[in-house]
């Protein structure tokens, strides 16, 4: 089944905790990554995200997958926003449900580290002097070519 | 010697500089990813901007550079990922 799984607009993490809820599942595990500015980020004032959106869906899907197998009865629904995300908002949301809370925890880690390691998603920072820089996981940070674009901050 | 078509798909950073985001490409077969990389390298005039080796997915899959390509394949040159 393919699921959509880029968002544009704000998360809705209890929306996400109701699809993997269910009476046999005594627990649920969430994460919400946010946008923030660091102390040595300058005066960034917004992030844009874009992706590789085919693969984005298909590589969440990998991941799943991959912690159901390793956590057998858990259930696993996650989103990643897309376009412009202002600081403090939702970038990406994870809900882990199973019948134990070891597992529910455990997979719930495990789904964000692997998608912070593999999801075909890419991020320019947006500076108050209308510069941009390309930030990375790894630590990374390239200064964009282009302006930054005008448009509706959210 | 026939030649394997591949459609190239950059992103982010990789489009900004080459200010392309689809090329396709032809190289001899049988080909591996590495030798479709060095042909789509080649072929774009800011191509030298792009690493030797980035990160790539085919047909929508992170891949290695010795994977063999087939006609027809989607290869995609990831920058860092930056997701979460």
């Amino acid at each position: 089944m393919s699921v959509t799984h880029a968002v544009r607009g704000p998360l809705e993490l209890e929306q996400l905790i109701a699809r993997v809820s269910a009476p046999d599942r005594g627990a649920t595990a969430s994460f919400l990554g946010t946008v923030r500015a660091g102390p040595d980020d300058g005066p960034v004032i917004r992030i844009e995200y874009s992706a590789y959106e085919e693969m984005l869906d298909e590589e969440f899907g990998r991941i799943t997958a991959d912690a159901v197998a390793r956590w057998p009865g858990v259930a696993i629904t996650a989103q990643h926003r897309l376009g412009t995300v202002p600081l403090g908002e939702a970038s990406i949301a994870i809900a882990v449900a199973a019948p134990h809370r070891a597992a529910a925890l455990d997979a719930c880690r495990f789904v964000i580290e692997e998608a912070k390691r593999r999801l075909p998603v890419w991020k320019r920072e947006i500076l108050a002097d209308g510069s941009t820089a390309w930030r990375d996981n790894e630590g990374g940070r390239v200064p964009g070519r282009g302006p930054a674009p005008t448009g509706p901050s959210t | 010697m026939h030649a394997i078509r591949v459609r190239c798909r950059l992103f982010a950073r990789y489009a900004e500089v080459t200010g392309e985001e689809v090329v396709e490409v032809e190289v001899p077969a049988p080909a591996t990813v590495a030798d479709a990389v060095a042909a789509l390298r080649g072929r774009l005039a800011e191509g030298h901007r792009l690493p030797a080796r980035p990160l790539v997915a085919r047909n929508r899959a992170h891949a290695l550079f010795t994977d063999p390509l087939a006609d027809g394949d989607e290869l995609a040159l990831l920058p860092p990922l930056a997701g979460g």
